[in-house]
């Protein structure tokens, strides 16, 4: 709570620090630089939330920019339509414009998106330039100046450029605090272990470029009036908009509120000073030295200059810090009795078959998973346990066959979909969330069944404290025992509230104290009434823990049935485990 | 509409793709060997076509040798670029991050690189005079521009070494080798950072003789950057990133498509053609016409 009060206090307290520099500031250059400074910061906070949290890094920005500039200017033009209404207009057609251009785009991943981004401003120009529009002045209206926009005394500029930065400042905090924001965070680390607990990644996406083509068309209208007076298409949709735009942003920062703001209040001033002492004699100034930042920043601080002195303060106040950290002990099998197996069938699987090129990796394969049960699946090496896994939680749509949850038929709906139906899973190698926190990582969980931050929080806390990681909440995953990150992935998947977990691999590189934790908390998670699907290499581990195994061969289902009656099978004696096994058997 | 002059703007496009072609070679060298998106390789190109000027001026070396003079000083400074920017990003072990860095980096230097010339050299186009830049062979009723025809030889020429040296070479194949499997290369004793410096070497030489080749018809203009770099990327995803022979026949394609687009839309959208051309790539076939990796999932 104290956190989220210093948030907007701190908001506050540069809106103030605007205000009273707006009213000290008497020449009218220093009011264009203070409007600059307000004008691009808020543009930088607007790439942010697509870029900076989602991480989906856009170099085609400046499009909503250029569309609020022409919308509100030519409505001006054709319809004497007051700006400020026009803006509003700008902003609705910028919103849709987003929804145009990413429901194709964010089937993109990486740097095919940023290339596909680049297009649509480029587009924008060579229709603007065909349509007529290479120079739209707007109308003076020296009646209305203030209905117009138009106003005399450059204070007022000011106001209004600090107003569009104080609303994107607020719109900012709030995504930053809210589900969404967890969820693009964890889109941004990871998509696909976001996209298995329950996180609709193309939704997210879409929403977070939403959100952020707004302010961005705001900015464009506002700058058009303040700064340019005329629309060309080079001013609004050109390469300079979208670096100045990158410049702040990523000088002070991507990925928080506050990094487009100390970017804009370093790089803007520099360059317009630069720009009106040298800029008659050196054409171009300015976009050496934005060029020269960006190249700088990437060098010798690529996290941007918020991160850098967060970290540098941060390690010092915690030098020595580090808390006493408990070992994680085997939890009593306290309620392991109470939790038979039923005979409900919780999931099937009937004829699913997989190939990828060259290779059949699951051929007909069916079985049931009853409710409660602790069912391992077994198979060397390349036998398709994995795939099968990605199969039952929706990475992978089958060529063949058909999955049932609960009853319905739930082949080839998304991981995010099939997470909020009651199927969880973990990774084979630990899939973390690495710049966010224990326990925002399980929080990410928590939220498939939460909106409200206060709740999930407290969700989370109670997963993390059920797998013994209470200790380690505000830890980060990088510092992590190989057990913890095992147990984190675990909890965060309870925090989903699963019907069925998937474990990939659980047991895998940890010592023989942590498989012990580990069995004892896999045994829990079943007592707590959840269905467990567990993949293992070691087998005297799943013996201990499994009620019912099938082997995998080839992507073949080779056997099925208790323990100990699939490691008396001939056949799979002979593929699995080889003649030492069958000669140990035989000693006995 | 008469066949002929179906013909002729069949023929305009390719000619001009020729040079589009060995441009989006170097990019895509750069970008498999790397997996670097070489923002600034249009800022090469244009520093190509003014060293050709100069070498026109200077001391009245024709554009076409001028080209081919182009490509060692544009080695040492593409393997001094690699070595002293592009080789100091990391992203700290995460690849996309890295890639994202690197990108950002090109941006950056892209930027420095069109202002400073603009700065230095004045923004007032040039142009290089030759005999052969207003004359045309005819072929039947079908006209080709001297200059686009000489050019377009020398883009071929140009473009079969390089595929020879890759092919045929040791250090050809050991760069390939580095940009299939970095790691698995420096366990055959490869050198990768060496391979990447003469891979970015390579790539902006290229770029810089495509530059030299284009200022026998184009103006030259420190801007000149801006209309042809999105021309190279299309280019590179419609032959599929980082293909060498995807590159080339992808930059064929967007001559055709640029001068095609002529017979149906208006002089200017008829860069919209490439565009639509490079969002329908993208989201039909993203590993592009020749992509062997296709994306994991």
């Amino acid at each position: 709570m104290a956190s989220r009060t210093r948030g907007w206090l701190a908001i506050a307290a540069v809106v103030a620090t605007g205000l009273l520099l707006t009213f000290a500031v008497q020449e009218r250059y220093h009011h264009r630089v203070l409007t600059l400074v307000f004008l691009w910061a808020a543009m930088g906070l607007a790439w942010n939330i697509i870029s900076g949290y989602a991480g989906q890094i856009s170099f085609g920005h400046q499009v909503f920019f250029g569309i609020g500039a022409y919308v509100t200017v030519l409505l001006v033009v054709k319809a004497g339509l007051t700006p400020w209404v026009g803006m509003v207009v700008a902003v609705g057609v910028a919103v849709l414009a987003a929804v145009l251009i990413g429901i194709p785009t964010f089937r993109l991943a990486g740097i095919y998106f940023g290339l596909a981004t680049l297009a649509y401003p480029l587009i924008f120009r060579i229709v603007m330039d065909w349509l007529g529009y290479q120079e739209v002045a707007i109308p003076m209206k020296r009646e209305q100046p203030g209905w117009f926009m138009q106003f005399n005394e450059p204070r007022s500029f000011d106001l209004l450029a600090l107003g569009v930065l104080a609303a994107t400042l607020a719109l900012s905090r709030v995504i930053e605090t809210s589900r969404l924001g967890y969820r693009l965070r964890a889109i941004r680390e990871n998509e696909q272990a976001a996209e298995a607990m329950g996180v609709d990644g193309f939704r997210c996406k879409m929403a977070a470029y939403m959100l952020s083509a707004a302010p961005a068309a705001v900015v464009g209208a506002v700058y058009i009036h303040a700064i340019l007076f005329i629309v060309t298409p080079e001013a609004v949709f050109g390469l300079l908009v979208i670096s100045q735009t990158l410049v702040v942003s990523l000088v002070g920062g991507a990925g928080t509120l506050w990094g487009p703001l100390i970017g804009a209040a370093l790089m803007v001033p520099v360059s317009e000073i630069l720009d009106t002492t040298v800029g008659d004699r050196l054409p171009g100034i300015q976009g050496v030295v934005y060029g020269a930042a960006l190249m700088l920043i990437m060098l010798y601080a690529p996290e941007g200059l918020y991160w850098r002195v967060r970290q540098a303060v941060r390690s010092r106040a915690g030098r020595g810090g580090e808390a006493a950290r408990s070992v994680i002990v085997a939890p009593p099998a306290d309620d392991a009795v109470a939790s038979a197996p039923t005979q409900t069938v919780l999931l099937q699987a009937r004829g699913v078959s997989k190939a990828f090129i060259g290779l059949q990796a699951l051929s007909d394969v069916s079985f049931d998973v009853r409710e409660r049960e602790i069912l391992g699946v077994i198979g060397p090496n390349g036998a398709g346990k994995t795939t099968l896994f990605n199969v039952l939680n929706g990475f992978l749509i089958p060529d063949r066959g058909e999955v049932r949850f609960l009853g319905q038929p739930v082949t080839g709906l998304r991981p995010s979909a099939l997470c909020r139906r009651g199927v969880g899973r973990t990774f084979q190698v630990a899939r973390t969330f690495p710049h966010l926190t224990v326990l925002e990582n399980v929080m990410v969980g928590a939220f498939a069944r939460d909106a409200a931050v206060s709740r999930a929080r407290v969700a989370a806390m109670a997963a993390l404290a059920r797998m013994g990681l209470a200790d380690r909440a505000e830890a980060f995953p990088g510092g992590l025992t190989t057990l913890e990150l095992r147990l984190m992935e675990l909890a965060r998947c309870l925090a989903t509230a699963p019907r069925l977990v998937l474990l990939d691999e659980p047991l895998a590189g940890l010592s023989a104290d942590g498989i012990d934790v580990m069995i004892a908390m896999i045994r829990r998670v079943r007592a707590g009434g959840v269905t467990v699907v567990i993949i293992e290499h070691t087998m005297q581990a799943l013996l201990r823990l499994a009620d019912r195994l099938i082997v995998l061969d080839q992507g073949r289902r080779l056997a099925e049935g208790a323990p100990g009656q699939v490691t008396q099978d001939p056949g799979v004696i002979e593929a699995y485990l080889g003649k030492r096994w069958l000669a140990r058997l035989a000693a006995r | 509409m008469a066949l002929a002059e179906l013909v002729q703007y069949v023929a305009t496009g390719l000619l001009v793709g020729g040079v589009y072609a060995l441009m989006s070679i170097g990019l895509a060298l750069i970008f498999g060997v790397m997996r670097v998106v070489n923002f600034a390789q249009g800022d090469f190109m244009m520093l190509g076509m003014y060293l050709t000027y100069f070498y026109a001026i200077s001391g009245s070396v024709d554009p076409l040798l001028g080209a081919l003079l182009t490509i060692p000083p544009f080695f040492v400074l593409g393997w001094i670029v690699h070595r002293g920017l592009l080789a100091r990003v990391t992203g700290g072990g995460d690849p996309q991050r890295q890639m994202d860095a690197q990108l950002i980096l090109t941006l950056g230097l892209s930027l420095v690189i069109t202002n400073a010339t603009t700065m230095i050299l004045t923004p007032t186009p040039l142009g290089i005079r030759t005999g052969y830049a207003t004359q045309a062979f005819a072929l039947g009723p079908v006209l080709l521009n001297q200059a686009r025809s000489y050019a377009f030889a020398m883009a071929l020429v140009l473009a079969a070494a390089v595929y020879v040296f890759l092919t045929r070479t040791d250090l050809g194949k050991a760069l390939r080798a580095s940009a299939d499997d970095p790691e698995a290369a420096s366990y055959q004793g490869i050198d990768v950072r060496a391979m990447h410096g003469l891979a970015f070497g390579i790539g902006i030489a290229l770029v810089a003789a495509a530059g030299g080749l284009l200022a026998t018809y184009y103006p030259i203009e420190p801007t000149v950057a801006g209309n042809f770099i999105v021309l190279m990327f299309v280019a590179v995803v419609l032959g599929g990133l980082g293909s060498i022979p995807g590159a080339f026949v992808g930059g064929l394609v967007i001559g055709l498509v640029q001068s095609l687009t002529l017979l149906v839309l208006p002089f200017q959208l008829q860069n919209t053609g490439v565009f639509i051309v490079f969002l329908l790539v993208l989201y039909f076939r993203p590993q592009g016409l020749f992509g062997r990796r296709a994306r994991t999932v």
